[in-house]
Parts: structure tokens; sequence; C-alpha cells
């Protein structure tokens, strides 16, 4: 007698977000990116639908990146000094059906770029690249809240996953995000109690709980994984039982937690094994986008998700 | 926690009086206002003094249905009233109640069968009310093996342990509690447990505390495992108490507005 499989079911889904818009819809995208939509726990293919396989989107900076190793740098060869040629090469060499831009330019220590500036880089590489885009302010507070809408309004209309709204500075990017028709990326400090009640704030704002893509924070291996992975496995639970303000999808920034560790920097090929693994860890614990950095990491863990998905 | 809204009851002089006139917007205004305030199903009463109850429930259930697709629970002690209500259906239902007799049983679960409605079986018999846990569990099993042996599914059953009044048989309350996490066990899987909550306040209205046993009882119900209510979800601090047990036992996730998160669902 073969032995029973015992499987469960979940009274709810999560809900499914698109990243971009194409010329029907009124954007200038070629293709788009459907994330979350999944009825069970990661791969547990037998309980439920997972209608659509984890992203990666390559992570660009609208600058020449400041704090990246040599190996890292190297990979991406002149082009990464030139963010438009740096983007040509992440789509057209790399095949990237995503990007993540980081507008780290507009940060007061990392050139302090004037929102018109910004706005007009945005423009431009919407113009340059056809790809669904998210869209990363520099992470000072002030200068976003005066940054972001702007860049928003530049890219009006595609559709894009703007972020990141924080527990005690969301008002302005909900209201840039709400009048432009994008989604938003809500971050909480992998605190699940924060994620739940920023959920609530922003859709208290109006903008529904289906335009919210949940940025848990992670660390990398060896820095606080385990900790991600379980805020994001009991949000999961939670949502699949019912739980509507935790039924989005996650985002996780692999990239610049991995290849932060001391680890990384002692060889390349043990930074693309540190990112690679991190990064398929995540997979298991329910990430539907991956912003990751190493062309060669990435690549392994597209080899990864193909095989989980073939079922 | 499954939540039957318990105001449609002809007990209640202004659902009496509409019941009466057929008055629809009534109805209507006490169904839609229970869904409001978190009720996932509605209990349908036409009341004891109900002179047509067999014209009264399907009429309620009608009127019910226009508003809004919410389960209903047909709650009468006439087997005949159910089945007319149940013929009016077009919503989900719950049969309220069949006793642990036979002759009860017998013509119930059939119905319950043959309208794919689910069932809340009282443990009370002709013998009268039990008076301890021991003869509340031996009166569940009774329901539960008839259930068993008619292919009724166990997970549609919800057992009622028969709430009594504090004033009345406070001697009994842990009786009531504890049988509520034995029924659980009586069967794999497990029925469901429900209790008809206003009873254990009976009685204490004049002096304005069934409210606060209301809600305390709730909450200790809930900690030994209750799956199911019939209350006044209008009574907000209820529902508030009921939302924080829940989240103490861990069914809900905590944040700072989590009884705002919990009525979002």
């Amino acid at each position: 007698m073969g032995t029973q499989l015992v499987l469960e079911k979940w009274p709810a889904a999560i809900s499914t977000v698109i990243i971009g818009a194409t010329k029907d819809e009124g954007g200038s995208r070629s293709n788009i990116v459907k994330i979350g939509g999944q009825t069970s726990l990661p791969l547990l293919f037998k309980e439920g639908d997972l209608p659509n396989k984890p992203k990666i989107a390559f992570e660009i900076w609208d600058i020449p990146p400041q704090d990246w190793q040599e190996e890292l740098i190297s990979a991406y060869g002149k082009a990464i000094n030139d963010p438009f040629a740096w983007a040509e090469k992440c789509v057209n060499e790399f095949k990237a059906q995503l990007l993540c831009v980081k507008m780290q330019g507009a940060h007061p220590d990392s050139g302090n770029k004037t929102p018109q500036e910004a706005a007009k880089f945005i423009s431009a590489l919407l113009n340059k690249i056809k790809v669904p885009l998210i869209i990363i302010g520099s992470g000072d507070d002030t200068k976003d809240n005066l940054v972001m809408p702007v860049v928003s309004e530049a890219a009006k209309k595609e559709r894009c996953s703007i972020g990141c709204a924080v527990q005690d500075n969301y008002k302005t990017l909900v209201a840039s995000v709400l009048a432009d028709g994008h989604s938003i990326i809500a971050e909480s400090p992998i605190d699940i109690n924060i994620a739940k009640q920023l959920n609530i704030l922003i859709s208290d704002m109006g903008l529904s709980l289906e335009r919210i893509v949940i940025n848990p924070t992670i660390g990398a291996l060896g820095y606080g994984l385990e900790y991600a992975y379980s805020i994001m496995e009991r949000a999961r639970l939670a949502a699949l039982s019912g739980d509507k303000t935790l039924a989005c999808p996650f985002i996780c920034f692999v990239g610049q937690e991995a290849w932060k560790t001391k680890e990384a920097k002692v060889s390349v090929e043990q930074g693309i094994a540190w990112e690679a693994i991190t990064a398929t860890s995540l997979i298991q614990s329910g990430a539907d986008i991956l912003v990751m950095r190493h062309p060669k990491a990435i690549q392994k863990v597209s080899n990864f998700i193909e095989t989980l998905y073939q079922g | 926690m499954f939540i039957i809204g318990e105001l449609i009851n002809g007990m209640y002089p202004e659902i009496a009086l509409a019941i009466k006139e057929r008055d629809k917007k009534m109805i209507q205004k006490y169904a839609l206002q229970q869904i409001d305030c978190g009720a996932d199903a509605l209990d349908v009463n036409c009341g004891t003094a109900s002179a047509k109850p067999l014209l009264d429930m399907p009429w309620l259930v009608e009127t019910i249905q226009e508003v809004t697709n919410k389960p209903l629970s047909l709650d009468s002690s006439k087997p005949e009233a159910i089945k007319e209500g149940l013929k009016a259906a077009r919503n989900k239902t719950i049969i309220n109640s069949t006793t642990a007799d036979p002759e009860k049983l017998e013509i119930l679960v059939p119905l319950a069968k043959q309208y794919n409605s689910k069932l809340i079986g009282i443990t009370i018999s002709a013998k009268g009310i039990p008076q301890n846990k021991d003869q509340r569990v031996e009166l569940a099993a009774a329901i539960v093996a008839y259930c068993q042996e008619n292919g009724f599914p166990i997970g549609d059953l919800y057992l009622d342990p028969i709430v009594l009044p504090i004033n009345v048989a406070q001697g009994q309350m842990i009786d009531i509690l504890e049988s509520i996490r034995e029924f659980k066990i009586i069967s794999e899987p497990s029925p469901k447990t429900v209790i008809g909550l206003s009873n254990v306040s009976q009685g204490t209205r004049i002096h304005n505390t069934h409210s606060l046993i209301n809600r305390t009882f709730l909450t200790m119900a809930v900690a030994y495992g209750l799956d199911s209510a019939i209350l006044d979800p209008t009574d907000k601090e209820l529902m508030d108490s009921l939302i924080t047990a829940e989240l103490i036992l861990n069914k809900n996730i905590y944040c700072a507005s989590y009884l705002e998160a919990y009525r979002k669902k």
C-alpha cells in the first residue's frame, strides 16, 4: 500500500500583483510581470495553485554604484559607469525581465540630485528599456518625500512598483502611487506586527491591499536569514488562513544583504554562492521577487526556479 | 469563530411586530446591521408567539435573502417550520436544531442531508436538560453516532452543550465549558461546537451586567475551543473581547490596530 499524502487546503489566496503596463493598458512596457496568486505554501504544488514563479529583478542604480566590490562591478564591465548602458546590458545581455532601480543619486550624500533630475532620469530610462520597473528611493526619508512623487508621476501609467513605504513615512508615497497607478512596497523591520500594521495604514488611505508588496526586510545567510524566513512563513500561514492584511506578495532585497557580508567579500565565487543560497532559501519561504546583483548568481537562481517548477 | 447573529427572533417585540405586519424593511435592517458588525450567519426565529410558523419562516428567509447571501440558521423547535425554511432558502443553511431524541434525529438528519444543510445538535433529550458534563457528552455521542450511521458529515455537525443562565445553574458552568472541549474528541474528524450565548445572562439585564457576563463567558468558552456562537454581534465590547481572545490564542497576528484588522476580514 502506498503512502497517502496528507494535503492541506487553504481557504484564502495571496493577491496577484502585476508590474508593468503594455501599450494596450496605456503604458509602454514590452512585457508584464505577474507575482502572487498562490493558494498554498511555497512549492507545495499538490496543495493548491502556484500560478506565478518567483521573479528576479536586477538591481541597478541611477548613478555608478559606490560601495559595490570590484568583483561585482567587473561583472558588468564598463557599462556600470553609465546607468542607461548598465540597464541595457541587464536586459540585452543577461535577459532581465524586470529591473529594480534605486534612486541613490538623490541621496544627500550621493550627489543630491534634484527631484527634476531624478524624474528626467526615470523618463529616459523608460524610453531606453522596455521591461517593467521597480523604483526604490534613496533611503533618506526627507529627500525621498520630495523626489519620489515626481518620479512616480514621470512613470505614470507604467504600473511600476514603488518603495519603500515605512511605518513612520508612508503617506507621501501612498498618495503618489495611488494617483499614478503603481503598486507600493511596504517595508517593515523583520517584524510581522509592523508589517500588518503598515498594510492597514496604507489601505486606510484608500490604496487597496491588492496593490501592496511586502518587503519583510531580510538578512543574508548567516546574518539573520532564519528570522526573515520564519516571519515570511508566519505571514503566509496567516494570509492563507484568511488574513487579508498579510495576503500580499513578498519582495526580498537579496543582493544588498548578501554582498554586505564578509564571507561574500572573500572571493567572487563565494560571493555568488552567498547571494544564490540566500535567494533560494527565501524562495522556499515564499519570496515572490528577489532583487539581486551578480549576473552569475541570478543565472543560478533562475535555473533553480525553472527546475523547481518543472514539477 | 463562526458568528451567528441572534437578533432576528420573534421573541423581541419589534421583530414580532415586523413579522406580523410583513415589514420587510425592519427585518432587512436587522440583517444588514448584524452583518456589518461581523456576523457570518444569521439566526432566523419567528418566535414562540408566532401563530403561523409555517408561513412566517419562509417569509423571513425570503426577506433576508433579498439583501444578503450569508448562511441562515433556521431556528425552530418545529421540524415542519424548518422544512418550509429550507424549501425557501437559496442561501446556505444551518438547521437549528435537533435534540438527541430519535424522533427528532429521524426527521432532521435526513432533511439536513437532502438540503445540504449544516445541523446543530443540542444535548438535551425528552428526559430533560442534562445536569452535568457526563450527561452532555453521552447525549452528544448519541447525536454523533446517529449522524455517522446515516452518512451525515460530522464536520457539518455543531454540538451545543446548552448554556444555562448563571443565576439558575451557577454550578454547571464548568461542566458546560468542559463539555465544549470533550465534544471535540468524540470523533475524528471532530464535530464543531456552538453555544447560544445570551442564555448565560438571562435575567441579569435588569442589573445591567448581562453584557459583561456574556463577554466573560464567551472569552472562557473560546479558550475551551469553541467554534461558533449565536450572539448579539452589535454588542461591540463583546465582539472586541472575542477578537482579543482569539488573538491571545494565536489565531490572528497582533498589530496595533488588530481590532480593525479583524473587522476588515
